[in-house]
């Protein structure tokens, strides 16, 4: 109930919810999308199943932190061809190494309603660092969360053998994030 | 311009065999890329056919401008009615297909969620929203369209040489300078 009117007085007012601590993931209505380049052109691509541990308390983000793990063959990449090729030994080598795994290592806030989240990203069994800037923002009791960040594929060895060869496909892969979390009762 | 010319215009020969080139090139390229299992250098020679196929869309457009704002030289009078009709009928159409298969591929193209962008530089709107029914229907017409254009391409140029070697009638060398 507190969090209830919590939420509703911080819709009303428009004022940044305090004290609300974010858990469970609405899978629905989360996403997490990425655009790769093809010879210069922007190809969209999704992932189907991930699981997100989130803690967030927009009053004290030095204390939050999310982890998330997607299932790599559950991988979207724009047409049956290119899902096919993409689980294979020189891209995830999904059989192999199924998932991805990001582990936050710290939360800072930039102002207003914008954050940023560093941490590590295992993919193929190589871990990188990676920073992402993100939105919050509070819709109901739900926290949602918006952000995107770029990846070097070749550093995870997504790619290798003949599609090393970046002219044709562009090292630089954006992230797109959405989740959308509600409030922990 | 009451009178028809006697020649084509240098403009109108160097369109028609730009885009001549440029069919040559995509159809085999077409036929042989379809097959190639994915790779780096499929995704490259798929490009590569877009952009010829697209150069093609707009050399055409560019020579309909010319065509509304010229007269052809008039065809022979040693060829009778129906050859004409037949002559005229094949021009209409090769336009008409010169124009549908690269507007076909590219709205395959937006349809399988592959926007085109013009030699890597100048992207173009996607003309549907990505469908993966569109697309297979796209493909097919891409396809049949693209034959059918063959097929005229070569009753057209056969057409040309019997004009050449049989009537005699200097129709190849209006288009082929060289040739008088
Ligand atoms: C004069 C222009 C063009 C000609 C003569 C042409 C001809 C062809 C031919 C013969 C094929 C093989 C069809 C098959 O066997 O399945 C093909 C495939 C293809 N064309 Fe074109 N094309 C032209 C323009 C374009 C344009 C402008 C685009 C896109 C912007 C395009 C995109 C494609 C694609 C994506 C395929 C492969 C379809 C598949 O994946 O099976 N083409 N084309």
């Amino acid at each position: 109930m507190k969090i209830f009117v919590t939420a509703l007085a911080a819709a009303a007012l428009a004022l940044p919810a305090a004290a609300v601590e974010y858990g469970t993931l609405d899978p629905a209505k989360s996403s997490l999308a990425f655009t790769s380049k093809q010879m210069g052109v922007p190809v969209d691509g999704k992932f189907g199943k991930f699981k997100v541990a989130l803690s967030f308390d927009p009053a004290a983000v030095q204390k939050a932190s999310a982890g998330f793990e997607l299932e790599l063959a559950s991988i979207d990449a724009g047409s049956k061809e290119a899902n096919d090729e993409v689980v294979g030994k020189d891209w995830f080598n999904a059989k192999q190494f199924p998932t991805a795994v990001f582990k936050s290592t710290s939360v800072k806030a930039l102002g207003g309603n914008r954050f940023e989240v560093t941490g590590t990203l295992t993919i193929k069994g190589r871990t990188q660092n990676v920073t992402a800037p993100f939105t919050y923002k509070a819709d109901g009791a739900n926290g949602v969360f918006e952000g995107a960040f770029t990846i070097k594929r070749l550093q995870f060895g997504i790619g290798e053998g003949p599609w090393g060869d970046t002219s044709t496909v562009a090292d630089d892969v954006q992230i797109k994030f959405r989740l959308v979390a509600a409030a922990r009762k | 311009m009451t009178t028809a010319p006697t020649q084509y215009t240098r403009t109108a020969i160097a369109l028609h065999w730009l885009i001549a080139l440029l069919i040559f090139v995509a159809f085999p390229v077409g036929l042989y890329m379809v097959d190639l299992p994915l790779s780096p250098q499929k995704l490259k020679i798929i490009s590569w056919h877009k952009w010829a196929g697209i150069t093609v869309l707009a050399l055409v457009l560019v020579r309909i401008l010319w065509r509304v704002t010229h007269r052809p030289p008039a065809l022979p009078d040693s060829m009778n009615s129906i050859e004409k009709l037949a002559a005229h009928g094949a021009h209409h159409l090769l336009y008409l297909l010169m124009i549908a298969v690269p507007l076909v591929g590219w709205l395959m193209s937006s349809a399988k969620g592959f926007p085109v962008v013009w030699f890597g530089v100048l992207p173009l709107p996607d003309l549907v929203g990505k469908s993966e029914s569109l697309a297979e229907f796209f493909e097919e017409a891409h396809e049949i369209l693209a034959w059918l254009m063959a097929l005229i391409v070569v009753v057209h140029a056969a057409a040309a040489v019997k004009h050449h070697f049989v009537a005699r009638d200097g129709i190849l060398a209006r288009m082929l300078p060289f040739l008088k």
